[in-house]
């Protein structure tokens, strides 16, 4: 019974599987095509990049500050605090900037996708799309994927920008000098550290709109089913980012 | 009466995690020839319909419209087989993030191949078929349950199919409302169009259908006309008219083995 249990578990999973790797083509494909949906991808990406700024600011400003706190008084009794910049610059744009502002993405835009499509699906708002003739995967789907593909490495770039700047604040609270501070970046990174910091939060860009459309469109069960999908996007979308960070940086390190 | 070949269903079978919604399933569509599908619900009546869009495959039967069989067609094929047909779907299914008048206008939105004067002013002609052309700014938040109906219908009107479906039309209207939708349902049959309803509401079915069919148990137990169906001795018809305890009980017993 319990091998039945897990073989159905696996079938299950490898079907849900194929049905996103499915969609994932699809809306890639169809993002290069036309009509390419102009008004709509310049609202998803207001929705996605301009109303997301307020939230990855503020994550940037806190966890920079935070970052420089800690590594000035690690880095204190080695005197070291003059590279305290190149630390916390290190850590968010490789890291932290990326990781931190796409889980804030996937709860705030991933599960906003999830429940506005899982809406159109309960109440046939999706059927009539294609009744009336419409690709819904380009419409829907790849409209979204595009806005995240463009918003979410710039909304890494902000975070990174505004994290490096808050620890600059709290540096200059230790009388560390702006010139020790900004000098410290460049002797930490390379220039595949930006490289890195652009293709990790557009791979997550990825992912949060490719699971927050898959899951959304395959909504049932009315009004709870879409709950328990947003529920089931914020939890996919943030440990699929955390899992992915893992292999990504490994991939970075192998090529270094 | 319209022109065409009709639409049908043979032998169509459709489940759904093993439990059988189609078995065997026969149904005709001729032009000009207005039907309604009756059953109890979760028979599978809307089944019917989104089978005959192609929103759903079937696991095997064939579907014809028009000569062609769109249970094998992609997604690309069917947009032309679709064309021939429009649904007016139970709660309307408008755009929310539209107005009234880009949901009607949708379709030709889409296609681009018209100027958006033309649009417009087509737009306009089938909001005032159904009485809404006031309506056209506003968005489907600010209708009510009737208007939102008449709004779907308008949207069906502007791709000027030859058929067009209704699922449970009626539902949670009030008479007023009913009655206007039943108008609109002659009218539209008066300008040619053909209808295909799905519905529980007995006096709009007998007000606008010519002929009747009644799935039971996955099955088709009941094609003809109005006085035939009235006077059918099968046992789910006359329960269906005049439904007692025992009924109820079975109702109760179906939804739970569902």
């Amino acid at each position: 019974m319990p091998v039945r249990f897990i073989e159905n578990r696996i079938l299950l999973f490898l079907a849900e599987l194929q049905k996103f790797a499915a969609l994932a083509v699809k809306a890639l494909r169809r993002i290069f095509s036309p009509p390419f949906y102009g008004r709509e991808f310049f609202r998803q990406l207001d929705k996605i990049g301009v109303g997301s700024l307020f939230i990855v600011c503020l994550t940037g400003l806190f966890t920079g500050m935070v970052m420089a706190l800690q590594a000035l008084i690690q880095l204190r009794p080695f005197g070291a605090t003059s590279y305290v910049g190149g630390m916390v610059a290190v850590t968010m744009i490789k890291e932290l900037g990326p990781v931190l502002s796409s889980l804030m993405v996937a709860g705030r835009v991933g599960s906003a996708i999830t429940a506005e499509l899982g809406t159109m699906v309960v109440t046939e708002q999706i059927d009539a799309m294609r009744v009336e003739g419409t690709d819904v995967v380009k419409r829907l789907v790849a409209s979204r994927l595009k806005a995240m593909l463009v918003a979410m490495p710039l909304l890494a770039i902000v975070t990174d920008t505004v994290a490096i700047s808050g620890g600059y604040i709290i540096a200059s609270g230790y009388h560390i000098s702006p010139l020790m501070y900004w000098k410290s970046l460049p002797q930490f990174m390379r220039f595949q550290d930006l490289i890195e910091a652009v293709a990790k939060p557009t791979f997550f860009g990825f992912l949060i709109a490719m699971i927050a459309c898959h899951v959304g469109l395959g909504v049932s069960g009315g009004s709870e089913g879409v709950g328990t999908a947003v529920k089931r996007t914020v939890v996919l979308a943030s440990v699929f980012i955390l899992i992915s960070d893992f292999f990504i940086t490994k991939i970075f390190i192998v090529f270094r | 009466m319209a022109d065409g070949c009709g639409i049908r269903m043979e032998r169509v079978c459709y489940s759904v995690g093993g439990r059988s919604i189609l078995r065997d399933f026969d149904l005709y569509l001729d032009p000009g020839v207005n039907r309604t599908i009756l059953g109890v619900s979760g028979v599978g009546k809307t089944t019917i319909l989104k089978l005959l869009l192609g929103l759903l495959k079937p696991d095997s039967g064939r579907i014809i419209i028009e000569e062609e069989d769109i249970a094998t067609l992609s997604e690309g094929g069917l947009a032309l087989a679709r064309k021939h047909i429009s649904i007016v779907f139970q709660g309307g299914a408008l755009f929310d993030s539209m107005t009234v008048g880009e949901n009607v206008g949708y379709r030709m939105l889409e296609e681009g191949h018209l100027a958006e004067q033309e649009i417009d002013a087509i737009v306009r002609e089938k909001l005032g078929f159904v009485g809404l052309e006031k309506a056209i700014n506003l968005y489907p938040a600010e209708l009510s349950g009737g208007m939102k109906k008449r709004v779907a219908i308008a949207r069906a009107l502007a791709a000027d199919p030859e058929y067009i479906f209704f699922d449970e039309p009626t539902t949670g209207l009030d008479p007023i409302g009913v009655y206007n939708i039943q108008q609109l349902m002659l009218r539209l049959q008066g300008e040619g169009k053909t209808t295909l309803m799905v519905t529980h509401d007995m006096h709009t079915a007998f007000a606008v259908s010519d002929r009747f069919s009644f799935i039971h148990e996955a099955q088709l137990v009941f094609e003809g006309t109005k006085s035939e169906l009235k006077e059918s001795s099968i046992p789910a018809i006359r329960e269906f008219f005049a439904p007692g305890k025992e009924s109820l009980f079975r109702y109760v017993e179906s939804e739970e083995s569902a």
